[in-house]
């Protein structure tokens, strides 16, 4: 598997595509599948502030519970409503329509310590 | 400590199982379509199950029917040759050490099958309970887990897939019941009309190396049929919508078979048996606990342990679930959980901690699944 080369990945496999101030998140395509069907997804309200590291939610398959991982500092301002209405989406465009909330990043810098496309395939291949 | 292999596992690694540690096995969790697709292939058409982990204890001699007699709560004397029996075994003080199913076999030998991770505590408990039975030269008892492979086929199905691998007519095999024959020409089999799904189905006892070519002649045979194997991930949330227990779960050492709603394996006219007279006490006396089934009214995945609550802002606990899921046939978050008779009724509203949200839920009919037709070859 190929993964986008324009956005910026976490060791617990979120990503993060950063515009501006704006980081979009989501969860690989290797976390969805590792994982299995996920059945139920658990996402923060907007205006939530979070830190970078910290819980934002919670990704359940039929057999197992992961929590998520926010990947960058800031607030939430928007959620994916269409995905939590159609898991799907989270199998068929993992870094595309199955993306899960937006954040207005407080410290933008943070970003540079997230790993590059590279990396993060270098993590998955060594798993 | 190295994980233990039934003869199977390579057909589980070429088929994409997922292998996980399971009670010191190495068994697949799921198969590469994943667990969702497994449950429901196993609801339309039929699954492949490999439980060879299960134990098997041989209880013969002139004295077997009656130490079974003296070790279960059951009645071991209403099975016929070619039957077979679900019973909880018991301590004297009424809790679970296992639930177990004893088969009838001919010239008044039984076989009984057990746990796979409660295969030792069981042994130990049969061994010295035997020491104690005053018949106790007229009983033979051997452990031959080692020896027997199981491998269960399940779902509507299922008589066509495995009458394509024997001679024996196995649509007229009663359910729980069985005959004893041979698979494939010449291997020795039991095959048994019992299963752990809520689906029609069978359970075939074979020879432990014999197990891999008898696996894939039933997924060749089943393949147009669209049999799919089923890894142990299916097969709990396939036993949890057919409300059957699980050990560890809904019987454990420190619940009794009538809290867990077992009461109708429970013979108390039946001459002593261990666990009498507790048991007989908690029915007079009335259970403490009631295992229900939950149905989640918000979204949300039940799992053991989570605490119950009478209500949304009610500080502590009046139970727990000890099995829950996110059930493929009914797309909803299922449980079962030990609550307070007075709050066991159909409908009672009552909410789970979910991640420290209260989460609504109320008490359901169980089964969840009931199977929508008539197994072939029985009369409904």
């Amino acid at each position: 598997m190929k993964y986008p080369t324009d956005l910026r990945y976490t060791k617990e496999h979120e990503w993060a595509r950063i515009e501006g101030k704006v980081a979009t998140v989501g969860i690989t395509s290797h976390a969805q599948q590792a994982l299995g069907d996920i059945v139920f997804i658990d996402l923060p309200k907007t205006g939530r502030d979070l830190k970078q590291g910290e819980t934002f939610g919670v990704v359940e398959s039929i057999k197992a519970v992961s929590d998520l991982y926010a990947p960058v500092s800031g607030k939430v301002i928007e959620t994916n409503a269409a995905v939590v209405s159609d898991l799907g989406l989270l199998a068929s465009d993992p870094h595309g329509k199955g993306w899960l909330m937006k954040i207005e990043m407080s410290d933008p810098s943070q970003a540079g310590l997230l790993l590059d496309v590279g990396a993060y395939e270098a993590l998955i291949a060594a798993l | 400590m190295s994980l233990k292999r039934t003869s199977l596992y390579e057909e589980h690694v070429r088929l994409g199982g997922r292998m996980v540690d399971f009670g010191g096995w190495e068994l697949p969790v799921q198969y590469s379509k994943g667990i969702g697709a497994e449950h429901l292939a196993c609801r339309a058409k039929a699954g492949l199950f490999d439980v060879s982990h299960m134990g098997e204890f041989l209880v013969e001699g002139p004295e077997a029917l009656s130490f079974l007699q003296h070790l279960v709560p059951n009645d071991v004397s209403k099975i016929v040759e070619g039957q077979a029996l679900y019973t909880v075994l018991c301590r004297e003080n009424g809790t679970a050490v296992d639930d177990l199913l004893i088969y009838r076999r001919s010239g008044g030998r039984y076989l009984v099958v057990v746990n796979a991770s409660n295969t030792e505590k069981d042994w130990k408990h049969f061994e010295s309970e035997l020491a104690r039975f005053q018949e106790r030269s007229e009983v033979r008892m051997r452990n031959a887990s080692a020896e027997f492979a199981q491998i269960a086929i399940q779902g509507r199905v299922s008589p066509s897939i495995v009458q394509a691998i024997t001679d024996l007519l196995v649509k007229d095999i009663k359910t729980y019941h069985f005959q004893e024959g041979t698979v494939l020409g010449s291997i020795p089999a039991i095959i048994a009309r019992t299963g752990y799904t809520g689906e029609d189905g069978y359970e075939l006892y074979l020879p432990w190396s014999e197990a891999p070519k008898i696996w894939r002649a039933l997924l060749e045979a089943g393949a147009p049929l669209g049999l799919e194997p089923c890894g142990l991930g299916a097969r709990d949330t396939l036993r949890l919508e057919a409300r059957l227990p699980l050990y560890g779960h809904e019987l454990t050492d420190e619940v009794n078979p009538l809290e867990a709603g077992l009461g109708w394996t429970v013979k108390l006219e039946k001459a002593d048996f261990i666990g009498k007279q507790a048991l007989s006490l908690v029915k007079t006396e009335g259970v403490k606990k009631k295992l229900v089934g939950l149905k989640l009214l918000d979204r949300g995945i039940p799992r053991q342990g989570f605490p119950v609550f009478e209500s949304a802002d009610a500080g502590s606990a009046i139970g727990a679930v000890t099995s829950g899921t996110f059930s493929p046939s009914l797309q909803a978050g299922i449980a079962l959980a030990f609550v307070p008779p007075q709050l066991a009724a159909l409908g009672t509203k009552l909410y789970l901690d979910i991640r420290g949200q209260k989460v609504a839920a109320e008490v359901a009919p169980t089964p969840f699944y009931k199977k929508p037709y008539t197994p072939e070859g029985i009369t409904p």
